[in-house]
């Protein structure tokens, strides 16, 4: 942290300004945006998981009342493809075209496009294209789909295997030979569906040569970037605007094909166009996560010492690649599953599939609850085989934290870090020492009481743009800020993060707020439209947006500062060592009362007839921050259940947790993003799972199967958090949008395979659904007779 | 998710409602939505005209006579879960209602809806079944009264005529020491009842058990009465081992589903276990 720089709101639980308006409902989203004369888009899609298209007679529908035209992937090639952003050696990439024009390769698929007045004559025309498939047999399963003989979904590449990606350290042959004991886990992590509140939307217009996109996404920079490029028009031309975004969690990190659909009919109709898409289109056409299957193996000695760990990986890209899909299971997945450990020796390696599924990307966390997952679940069942308390066996593996900073076996350079201290407070605050008495208790009442905790280190703050360049990533991983201090001295910030539920408009505020001396009231965040953003922008995403974008902002606000100083000392006649900048105000150390108000500085900066020797007039700073490394937030959650042995059914007794993201700007956005991200994290562990039959239809196809928990399925959260400032930016902060989501999935199944130890029972599949619980009971009860 | 286009009527009176049916083929009755609506956005349902039967208040009350219940068709499971006579006389089916979906649904869905619709996954029907209520309606042809053991036939089928309305359900006065529970397992997703089972016991002066009844919802193609499991109990103590056995009976003779959520194994589990929690509970209350 700069020396000079207070910090009157860093860390205060500033209310969150963005709060009155969503509350109220006075919020716009994509699809409030109703332009004068727009027509309505309806999609038809694949209800075929793999099938050639013979032939796509749309005569009947063109002639419904009511439709302007309907497009099919011959008339969409203009659109040009969709971008991947990632490229991992040797990677077979798929061509993906907005409309499929040979094939579909997925139910959901889209093949043409409906336009009319009304969306509800889109949506009957659409039901009357008529579409000669010939269905071609299916693979849904990664591991299978790379078997010989199964059907090959991109025949161009004569394979369904996407990568092979091995990264290794140290020498595993040893490890193993040295071994007194190993552990082996088959880990399912399965298929899960991002569930934005608000459902995707697009809205383009093009009048005298500007388009103009309304999109709900994460990434308006990278949208604007792809549109331009691939529609053949200029950059300037193009505005790509994401209004208020009702939640992303890595679902609408893309450029997807509605988008550029949307704004090529916008531009060859010349009428303004809306896509919406329903909940259960969104299940099948946003992408979904994980979907990884992987097979651990840890080497260790009888004492609880970690000699290796071995794991072998088969990810489920779906039917194309996304955007950023060839990074989640290999760069964000494979580097952290050494985890809080110090490992001598690691051997991994992740294979990519097609498969005939909705394409899989990031989904909060992305291949970091993953990677999380394996070794958490590897350390409990390793501490089962050993006999040693779980939490002895991590703490006995910790990264010491002498050792920061600290290169991790699989090569990636751990910032800072103190483990001990969050797994000791988090297991004060479970009562971990007495917790026997309470399955004892619970066993008496003829219930399985169980305690799991999960230690954690997450990736954040993406990315340090030679370290993109240097893993494959085709952008920089950068963030850029805009201060524009009027003369009146309004301060609007502006930035390229493109927040959808983090609340950048008060933490960015509290940022400048202290480094120009104003309070957060008193500064707009403006943020999501391309026209006004400081340049290019990269968005939120990977619990980079802190990190990075706020490191970028608050750079910003220190040339701000840095001027209101220098023109202050001019002003007062005095050293520029000697002005204080607070409270509004810009004054000689020690003499407020004859202090300068902001106003005056900023209208002096603009006057310009009474500045320091040559002095640029005017107050305003752009900024582009290139991180020097990530950072890497840490933590231990505990979780304590009740399995009745009855019904399955699970219950949270109890939900612990001490994370360290370092410096906090607003603890109450950090203990909201834990709460949400905490109980998403429950989802995967307890409920959610996509699930497909083998002809890929998804059995799984809306929310009244597929359960997202709300606040009533979720315990009170007992939170607390150390603090490890990182020395890789000048305000000590890493990031916290993931932590709850990477941590709590194993906690519970933790919790829930100790609760059902005493039955012999060691691992079960997520989600533990009441059924599979009561069926592992069931048969461990029968091996015991 | 939009609906097609359809005529609406929303009258204010019982007549003018049966009246209104009369003028479509394709009519349906909307009273809190719950049900209809969805399936028209899922365009399950195309109905030509609905008509609306909100307005007509009289349909909204709770009466009791001499320990003899009757719920408006359109009282809200709120409504019904709040009322204390129906706490206190009718404990499976507040218990029931205040099981349904969440405060939003109970807020609006009804009574009259839910039996009408017969969801095979619908709370209030086990309770309906269990104390041998009456659904009465009112048609082209007049009013009649259906017992609820014929009221109830497949899924989403009833002995409902065409265009005739769910009125109210009347719950008969139980005499002697009568206790009643509702036990459910819901799906975690949709909240309906994977098993909901309601239990009415009555016992006698000496504390033996003198009538039992067993509806179970969820777990089959429709309610159902456990009857093989309300003979069991009957005659005995309701002790502990009585009510394991005569629960262990309750998925007796029936085809139980199967789905994504829990097997038809799982499901006979299930019935049996929430039976027994069920039954025990009613006794409890039965002994006052």
């Amino acid at each position: 942290m700069t020396a000079a720089t207070p910090t009157t709101y860093i860390g205060t639980r500033t209310p969150r300004k963005e709060d009155p308006k969503l509350i109220r409902g006075r919020g716009v989203f994509t699809d409030d945006v109703t332009l004068p004369g727009m027509v309505y888009v309806s999609l038809v899609r694949s209800p075929h998981a793999h099938a050639r298209i013979r032939r796509i007679d749309a005569g009947a529908a063109r002639k419904e009342p009511g439709v302007v035209t309907v497009i099919t992937g011959k008339d969409a090639e203009a659109t040009g493809v969709l971008p991947v952003f990632i490229t991992v050696p040797g990677m077979s990439g798929s061509k993906h075209m907005p409309l499929a024009t040979d094939k579909a390769r997925y139910v959901g698929d889209a093949i043409a496009a409906v336009v009319a007045d009304t969306r509800q004559a889109a949506k009957r025309a659409a039901d009357m294209v008529t579409i000669d498939y010939e269905p071609l047999p299916v693979v849904v399963d990664a591991t299978k789909a790379l078997e010989p003989g199964a059907p090959i979904l991109h025949e161009e590449l004569g394979t369904n295997l996407v990568f092979t990606y091995p990264v290794k350290g140290g020498d595993i042959d040893k490890a193993f030979r040295d071994a007194e004991v190993t552990v082996k886990l088959h880990l399912v992590n399965q298929r899960l569906i991002p569930n934005a509140m608000e459902p995707r939307a697009v809205v383009a217009k093009f009048e005298v040569g500007e388009l103009t996109v309304w999109s709900s996404t994460q990434i308006p920079h990278f949208v604007q970037l792809i549109l331009a490029v691939n529609l053949g028009l200029s950059q300037n031309k193009v505005r790509v605007i994401a209004p208020e975004v009702g939640g992303g969690f890595g679902s609408k990190l893309q450029v997807y094909a509605e988008e550029l659909l949307i704004a090529h009919l916008a531009k060859t109709l010349g009428r303004p166009v809306k896509w919406t898409e329903d909940r259960r289109e969104g299940y099948l056409a946003t992408i979904h996560g994980r979907d990884l299957v992987e097979d651990v193996e840890v080497a260790a000695k009888r004492d609880g010492t970690v000699l290796g760990v071995r794991i072998r990986t088969v990810a489920n890209v779906g039917a194309y690649l996304q955007a950023f899909a060839p990074g989640i299971p290999t760069i964000l997945h494979a580097f952290i599953i050494p985890g809080a450990y110090r490992i001598p020796a690691f051997d991994c390696e992740v294979r990519g599939a097609y498969t005939n599924t909705t394409p899989v990307d990031a989904y909060r966390g992305a291949g970091r609850p993953e990677a999380t997952f394996a070794i958490e679940r590897a350390m409990d069942r390793l501490a089962d085989e050993i006999g040693m308390d779980p939490a002895e066996l991590r703490r006995q593996n910790f990264v010491p934290p002498d050792a920061f900073p600290f290169t991790t076996i699989s090569g990636i350079t751990y910032d800072s870090g103190d483990y001990g201290p969050a797994l000791d407070r988090a297991l004060a605050m479970a009562d971990y020492k007495s917790f026997e008495k309470r399955r004892a208790e619970a066993k008496a009442r003829g219930t399985y009481r169980g305690i799991g905790l999960s230690s954690y280190v997450e990736i954040c703050g993406l990315a340090p743009s030679k370290a993109n360049s240097a893993l494959g990533v085709g952008w920089g991983g950068y963030e850029s800020a805009r201060i524009r201090v009027h003369p009146t001295g309004a301060v609007q910030v502006f930035t390229g993060t493109s927040p959808h539920g983090q609340g950048h408009e008060t933490s960015w505020a509290q940022i400048a707020a202290d480094a120009i001396g104003v309070s957060p009231d008193d500064i707009e965040v403006r943020h999501g439209d391309t026209f006004e953003s400081p340049g290019m922008g990269v968005g939120t995403f990977g619990s980079r947006s802190l990190a990075v974008g706020g490191i970028a902002v608050h750079n910003a606000a220190q040339k701000i500062r840095e001027k209101v100083i220098q023109i202050g000392a001019h002003l007062l006649e005095a050293s520029p060592a000697d002005v204080v900048v607070e409270g509004g105000k810009v004054f000689v150390k020690g003499v407020p009362e004859k202090a300068k108000a902001f106003g005056e500085i900023s209208m002096a900066a603009y006057l310009a007839s009474n500045l320091p020797d040559g002095m640029e007039p005017g107050l305003e700073a752009t900024t582009y921050y290139d991180p020097p490394n990530f950072t890497f937030p840490f933590g231990t959650h505990v979780a304590e259940v009740e399995v009745d042995p009855e019904t399955g059914s699970v219950e949270i007794i109890r939900y612990s947790a001490c994370d360290d993201c370092g410096r906090q700007i607003n603890p109450m956005i950090v203990e909201g993003q834990l709460h949400g991200g905490i109980t998403q994290g429950i989802g995967q562990a307890l409920y959610e799972t996509a699930v497909y039959d083998s002809n890929g239809q998804l059995l799984s196809g809306s929310m009244m199967e597929y359960h997202v928990p709300s606040a009533a399925d979720v315990p009170p959260f007992a939170l607390d958090h150390t603090v490890t400032l990182t020395k890789t930016n000048p305000l000590g902060v890493k990031g916290i949008g993931e932590a709850g989501t990477i941590a709590s999935t194993p906690a519970i199944v933790n919790a829930v395979v100790d609760a059902l130890s005493p039955l012999g029972i060691r691992h079960i599949d997520m989600p533990l659904t009441a059924e599979k619980l009561w069926q592992a009971i069931r048969k461990a009860g029968e091996a015991r007779r | 998710m939009i609906t097609h286009q359809f005529a609406y009527e929303a009258p204010t009176t019982i007549d003018d409602a049966v009246k209104a049916l009369g003028r479509s083929r394709e009519a349906k009755v909307l009273a809190g939505g719950h049900s209809l609506i969805p399936l028209m956005k899922l365009g399950l349902a195309e109905p030509e005209l609905i008509v609306d039967i909100g307005r007509i208040a009289a349909l909204r009350e709770i009466k009791s006579e001499k320990g003899a219940v009757t719920v408006g068709a359109l009282a809200t499971h709120r409504s019904i879960a709040d009322n204390s006579t129906i706490a206190t006389a009718l404990a499976a089916l507040a218990e029931a209602a205040a099981a349904v979906g969440d405060l939003q649904v109970r807020s609006r869905g009804t009574i009259g809806g839910s039996l009408a619709h017969a969801d095979p996954a619908a709370d209030e029907p086990a309770p309906t079944l269990a104390f041998d209520a009456t659904i009465g309606v009112i048609g082209p042809k007049g009013r009649r009264d259906i017992p609820a053991r014929e009221f109830f036939k497949e899924t989403f089928e009833t002995a409902l005529g065409a265009n005739e309305i769910v009125i109210e359900i009347r719950f008969p006065a139980r005499a002697g020491r009568t206790g009643s529970a509702y036990a459910k397992f819901p799906h975690p997703a949709s909240g309906f009842a994977i098993v909901g089972v309601a239990a009415v016991v009555g016992l006698k002066a000496d504390g033996t058990v003198e009538r039992a009844a067993i509806a179970v919802t969820g777990a089959a193609a429709g309610p159902f009465r456990a009857t093989a499991a309300e003979r069991a109990l009957v005659g005995t103590r309701g002790d502990a081992s009585a009510i394991a056995a005569a629960a262990a009976k309750a998925g007796d003779g029936i085809t139980l589903l199967s789905d994504l959520t829990a097997s038809s194994e799982f499901r006979k589990a299930l019935v049996i276990v929430h039976t027994r929690r069920a039954l025990e509970r009613a006794v409890e209350r039965a002994r006052g």
